[in-house]
């Protein structure tokens, strides 16, 4: 059997009984850049957020690398939505970049010198080496989005999730964020990525799932990111339980 | 200065230290009105503590005090879980529940029991220096000393060493726990250190000055800071600047030492409020009154580009009737003109404006710089 990056079997996840996913199966092999697509309140944010145990599923199996989530929790790395944090928090890019070695620090122990070349080496490919000790509160949206960029690259982990990376950011920093997470994929990670720009998903991305509380479709773009498959996705007013 | 007076500034001073340490990270999670809440509802810990063992002086009144602070904070969080009820609503309804309950308590059983409702209701820095630790009949000193500098030691302790852990959770919840480090375990052992340290400075200086303790140095600290340490450092220093000045207040006016300290600590922040250089009210005032003139300027400028040169240039851009097209009051008008000529960015020929060079490439570098940060997708 192939090892999959991401396994996802039967999942089904409910907020206050309703449920926002419905009966997932996705399976997301390794070394390629994925979009999650779909409209508004489809479920994108809570897919991932799900994968991550941020939320509790009503049924359904997840795995990572074919082992559970515990056994690989260090492999994963995650960019949250940028308007979920506090900017107003007093620290520098520096700092916050540092945070993403938390997790291979573990409790108690504090980051080394290492960790810190490890932090400036990614601040530097996301091109935010003359802001180091910038206070976060002065960035722009593209540049707060380059911060979490680097914070995620230091966490060296094998697979991402990136939460609408390109939410409210400018084309050109929109580029250079999909240069950074092309050159992951070449590395063979596994970049996850909700988006919900239609038109550039042929364009960024290898894979795509188009999604609405239930899958519609997963594969490369080119041989499901079809209008029809759009379409669908959209424009979902029947039930899917009878395709 | 007597002996008492020096004891009771070194307690004031201690306790002002202790509660801004806690007090950093609560202002920073946006949860100081459970400081409020907390330091009300320990009495019912007290009371209870009380009638398990029968001594206003055992340590476990203040086990059962930092208990019943955990389960207020506990009880707000389960009154959240419905959407009805938000976060302030559910501090409102928890804490006056938890404390009447000890009121009541108090005041049933005060009639035959050596607990008075003013001694635990309103601890009172006056007598703090009174109440002493005595073994074997030698006296050493005030008990406040020992407990507030053991609750000092403990939340030293605490922060030094999950800094990284508070910092994290407090950042940023998602990523911490999806990192591993439980934001959960975080909250609580962080809101125990706060019910402690609430027992603690209540017991020591009286529930208002607790709050004030808590709240009103790191908010000073806030505005004149970025870097955590340092806001840290600055609370403890703002902390211990009021209790001096205030009780020094207090000596000089015979008044009350809790409420001149909190007074103190009120004024330092609104002072702060005002005049802090990057984060306070003029400041804040004055960068965006210069962005206006800015960009009123940068107006004028795009208006005589699109007009200049054009049939109504002479209507539009005239020095007479200009005013009429850009709705400007005339004395804002002569203020924008007269800036844009020093620069050099227009000029005036035949009382019509006109724009230089110069002009012209600042106002399209700057409008393409906005139009740059414009998202692509919103």
């Amino acid at each position: 059997m192939k090892e999959y990056a991401l396994e996802i079997h039967d999942l089904t996840v409910a907020y206050n009984e309703v449920p926002v996913l419905w009966d997932i199966e996705l399976e997301i092999p390794h070394g390629i850049l994925i979009a999650i697509v779909g409209p508004n309140g489809a479920g994108k944010s809570t897919l991932i957020k799900t994968a991550l145990q941020l939320v509790k599923p009503m049924s359904g199996s997840i795995s990572f690398f074919g082992k559970k989530y515990k056994q690989k929790r260090k492999k994963i790395g995650y960019v949250p939505q940028r308007g979920s944090v506090d900017w107003d928090f007093p620290t520098d890019v520096l700092d916050v970049v540092m945070m993403g070695r938390y997790g291979q620090l573990g409790w108690f122990k504090r980051p080394t010198k290492k960790d810190k070349e490890l932090a400036l080496e990614a601040i530097d490919r996301v091109g935010m080496m003359p802001f180091i000790h910038r206070q976060i509160n002065q960035l722009s949206g593209g540049q707060q989005q380059r911060v979490f960029l680097a914070r995620a690259l230091v966490q060296d982990a094998d697979i991402y999730f990136m939460d609408e990376p390109f939410q409210g950011i400018d084309a050109k920093t929109e580029k250079s964020i999909v240069k950074v997470l092309q050159n992951l994929r070449d590395r063979n990670k596994t970049v996850v990525v909700v988006h919900h720009d239609l038109t550039t998903v042929s364009e960024y991305f290898d894979w795509v799932t188009l999604l609405n509380t239930s899958i519609i479709a997963t594969g490369p773009v080119n041989e499901i990111f079809t209008e029809e498959n759009v379409f669908k996705t959209y424009n979902k007013n029947k039930s899917t339980l009878l395709r | 200065m007597s002996i008492i007076q020096i004891e009771t500034l070194s307690i004031a001073i201690l306790v002002a230290i202790t509660c801004s340490l806690p007090g950093t990270f609560l202002v920073l999670r946006q949860m100081s009105m459970m400081a409020d809440a907390i330091s009300h509802t320990i009495l019912l810990g007290i009371i209870l503590g009380f009638f398990i063992v029968h001594d206003v002086n055992h340590p476990l009144l203040i086990i059962g005090a930092a208990l019943i602070g955990v389960v207020t904070v506990f009880i707000t969080e389960l009154l959240n879980k419905i959407d009805l009820i938000k976060e302030d609503a559910s501090i409102g309804l928890t804490f006056p529940f938890l404390f009447s309950i000890a009121i009541v308590l108090i005041s049933y059983y005060a009639r035959n029991a050596h607990i008075g409702v003013h001694a635990v209701l309103l601890g009172e820095i006056v007598f703090a220096p009174f109440n002493r630790l005595m073994i074997n009949g030698i006296d050493f000193g005030p008990k406040a000393l020992y407990i507030m500098g053991t609750i000092l030691i403990i939340n030293l302790v605490y922060i030094i060493v999950f800094y990284k852990e508070l910092k994290i959770v407090t950042f940023d919840k998602g990523l911490a726990a999806v990192l591993g480090i439980s934001p959960v375990i975080i909250h609580y052992s962080f809101m125990s250190i706060v019910s402690i340290t609430c027992v603690g400075a209540f017991d020591t200086v009286g529930s208002i000055l607790v709050i004030a303790l808590i709240i009103g140095p790191p908010a000073t600290a806030y505005l004149l800071t970025n870097n955590l340490k340092v806001m840290i450092g600055l609370s403890a220093l703002f902390g211990s600047i009021s209790a001096t000045v205030g009780y020094a207040i207090a000596l000089w006016l015979d008044s009350s030492i809790a409420g001149c300290i909190a007074a103190v600590i009120g004024f330092v922040f609104i002072v702060t409020f005002i005049l802090a250089p990057k984060k306070g009210l003029l400041s804040t005032q004055l960068q965006r009154h210069s962005k206006k003139l800015e960009f009123s300027r940068l107006a004028l400028l795009i208006h005589i580009i699109n007009h200049g040169d054009s049939k109504e240039e002479k209507e539009e851009c005239s020095l007479n009737s200009i005013h009429n097209h850009l709705h400007w009051n005339k004395s804002f008008l002569e203020r924008i003109i007269d800036s844009a000529k020093r620069d050099n960015y227009i000029f005036v020929d035949k009382d019509i404006l006109k724009i230089t060079e110069k002009g012209k490439s600042y106002a399209v570098n700057y409008h393409q710089n906005i139009l740059d940060r414009i998202s692509v997708d919103n």
